[in-house]
């Protein structure tokens, strides 16, 4: 306890009489802090454009077409597929899910979006949040992610107009937004939901495929009577319904195309700069240490101990980065104040808390090769050399 | 009778540079009592140096015995003599004396936090302390902000203010005009003697030889001559004797 009080006396001082030097590494650990924050923002904010709506389904199994490598955009299933699921034993709902992409021309900019076809009430539909459902069979009437509405203006009672090629023209469609839903982004792009019927006529399609009139749907969400059974239900399904495969969720958000690939370099992203972050602030103290070698050859003559001069560069360490982090947090947050909602950035707790704890951790890594410098200094050499 | 402070017995230091060794301090032994000021005098590359970290248990000797307080520096581990430094020994080093991020005020204290022994009396001593060495002012100057005179006063500061048994200083007065010189060994021969600590001082300058009781003269590590007599000493500082 004593050593304790002593280091941490020394290292203060220190750092209070030398503030201009140690307020720069401070600033450049703000800096990686600062980045390393935004890359996990960044990193939470295109998870999120990605995997959103798969991500909050009331479901725990999605099943896809066999052989679709879990892909949700080449698997279409049989129409009737949705029907053996809900007869199979465990399981409580089921939900089939069509996905397309369009685009909102009745905008002063038009706004590409995910077109979901879902059955209200089923999984695959997320709760209204505010506004109704819309009507079933062929209603022209979508529910919109909020994000939508905010980025665009576009209210309930408001009618729509998207574009969707079909075969080789652009046709246009008209839709009445009757309610909102939230945080539902999918394929990093807002949702509209509609009908399937609805669906199934005004997605863009091919030339082939308009002469069917059957919405084949990409996936289907299943709700289990008991969440915690998807091994033993994965294979029941399997088992009884031909020509599929079945995922959970976790597997499903990890196939989104582009979604692992993405996720890897902002993490290697995030890997580089704590990195960088531990050469830096291993270079300066490894620096400093080497200026410094007198004074403890001094400290240690006088009858100071390796412990106090060790623990002393600890607390120094320790105490710096925190200030660093400290100012990074709190440029971070000014920053993210200012950034505009279209840009996917998503400041999630835990996530951030990792940031925190790893840019505390690598101050004292990057550290350890000069405090383990600081104890091995002999006084008497230190002193010579002066 | 005062007691032995520090006893030295056939002291060697032998060092080996490219295969041939030179003994830096070559069997030598004296004792000093608390409360004697002692000088060690001889040219540069005598051994003072040596000596004097061999007795500040900063250096281990070839052979031979250093007992300070009655303990022998030998039969310690490192930790002891860490404990040993910072309760029984105060050194002033030629150069590189002060923790530079702390002022004249706060490197005194430190040795007294080191042995845990701050408090409000000992922080009134350690001003007095730096008041009799001419430093009233320079409190709270950081070492940048002061002489090299300045400097060596401080450390002279530091060196008594725990009490030791044995003080040791090699050459303080390196940086100092002869005036200043003079006041700064007389203030530290005074400081032994009232407080009855056995003193060690290396010098250069014979003329600092006035205010000891006993010179000891090295030359090539050996104790070539000893100077006890008062006025032999008075002699020697005045450039009589060489
Ligand atoms: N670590 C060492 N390795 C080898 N030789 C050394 C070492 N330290 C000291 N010596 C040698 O020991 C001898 C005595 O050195 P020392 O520093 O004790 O002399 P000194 O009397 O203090 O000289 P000065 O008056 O110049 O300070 C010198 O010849 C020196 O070169
Ligand atoms: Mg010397």
């Amino acid at each position: 306890m004593k050593n304790f009080f002593l280091a941490s006396y020394l290292a203060i001082k220190e750092v209070i009489r030398n503030r201009g030097r140690f307020l720069l590494v401070a600033l450049v650990i703000a800096l990686i802090t600062l980045l390393v924050l935004f890359i996990a923002a960044l990193g939470e904010g295109l998870a999120n454009g990605n995997r959103q709506y798969v991500a909050n389904l009331d479901a725990q199994l999605i099943v896809f077409l066999e052989k679709s490598d879990f892909s949700i955009s080449s698997s279409r299933l049989e129409t009737n597929t949705v029907k053996s699921v809900r007869r199979v034993d465990g399981v409580a709902d089921a939900g089939a899910i069509y996905t397309s992409s369009t685009e909102i021309v009745s905008l002063p900019e038009p706004l590409k979006v995910s077109m979901l076809g879902a059955e209200p009430g089923r999984p695959g539909m997320p709760p209204v949040i505010a506004g109704r459902e819309f009507r079933g069979g062929e209603a022209r009437e979508a529910v919109m992610d909020r994000n939508v509405a905010l980025r665009t203006d576009i209210e309930i009672g408001d009618v729509i107009q998207i574009r969707s090629t079909q075969g080789t023209e652009d046709e246009f469609f008209d839709l009445e937004v009757v309610g909102l839903v939230e945080g539902q982004s999918y394929f990093f792009q807002p949702t509209i939901f509609v009908p399937p019927a609805t669906w199934e006529i005004i997605r863009p399609q091919s030339q082939s495929e308009l002469t069917s009139d059957t919405p084949y749907p990409n996936i289907i969400a299943v709700k289990l009577a008991d969440p915690l059974q998807t091994e033993t239900m994965s294979a029941r399904l399997v088992d009884e319904i031909s020509n599929i495969e079945v995922a959970n969720i976790e597997t499903t958000i990890n196939n989104i195309p582009g979604y692992s690939a993405q996720q890897g370099t902002v993490q290697t992203q995030g890997f580089f700069t704590l990195l960088i972050g531990i050469l830096v602030i291993g270079g300066f103290f490894q620096i400093q240490i080497l200026q410094k070698v007198p004074q403890i050859g001094v400290l240690k003559a006088i009858g100071s101990s390796n412990g106090v001069v060790g623990l002393s560069a600890v607390i120094q360490i320790i105490v710096v980065t925190m200030i660093g982090v400290g100012i990074g947090g709190g440029l971070t947050y000014l920053f993210s104040l200012g950034f505009p909602p279209t840009i996917p950035l998503v400041f999630n707790g835990s996530r951030s808390l990792i940031a925190v704890i790893l840019l505390l951790v690598i101050g004292p890594l990057g550290g350890m090769v000069s405090i383990i410098y600081a104890v091995r200094i002999e006084p008497l050499k230190a002193l010579r050399l002066g | 009778m005062s007691n032995i402070a520090l006893e030295v017995r056939d002291l060697v230091k032998s060092f080996s540079l490219d295969g041939a060794t030179i003994n830096a301090v070559d069997q030598v032994s004296f004792q000093v009592r608390s409360g004697e000021f002692v000088a060690l005098v001889g040219p540069s590359g005598s051994g003072k140096t040596t000596m004097l970290s061999i007795l500040a248990a900063l250096l281990t000797p070839t052979s031979g015995q250093v007992l300070i307080d009655g303990q022998d520096l030998a039969r310690m581990n490192e930790k002891q003599r860490v404990k040993l430094r910072r309760e029984k020994i105060g050194f002033t080093f030629q150069s590189n004396n002060l923790i530079p991020f702390l002022s004249a005020r706060e490197n005194v204290e430190f040795m007294l936090r080191l042995n845990g022994r701050l408090d409000h009396a000992s922080r009134i001593r350690s001003d007095e302390l730096l008041a009799r060495l001419g430093l009233s002012d320079r409190l709270h100057n950081l070492p940048a902000q002061m002489s090299g005179g300045q400097q060596q006063r401080v450390a002279i500061a530091r060196a008594l203010i725990h009490n030791p048994a044995v003080v040791l200083a090699d050459e303080p007065t390196a940086s100092l005009d002869t005036e200043r010189a003079n006041q700064v060994v007389e203030t530290f021969a005074n400081l032994i003697h009232e407080n009855g600590r056995a003193g060690i001082i290396v010098t250069h300058d014979l003329r600092m030889c006035q205010y000891v009781d006993r010179v000891l003269q090295m030359q090539d590590g050996k104790l070539v001559r000893t100077y006890e007599n008062k006025k032999e000493i008075r002699e020697l500082a005045r450039g009589s004797i060489h």
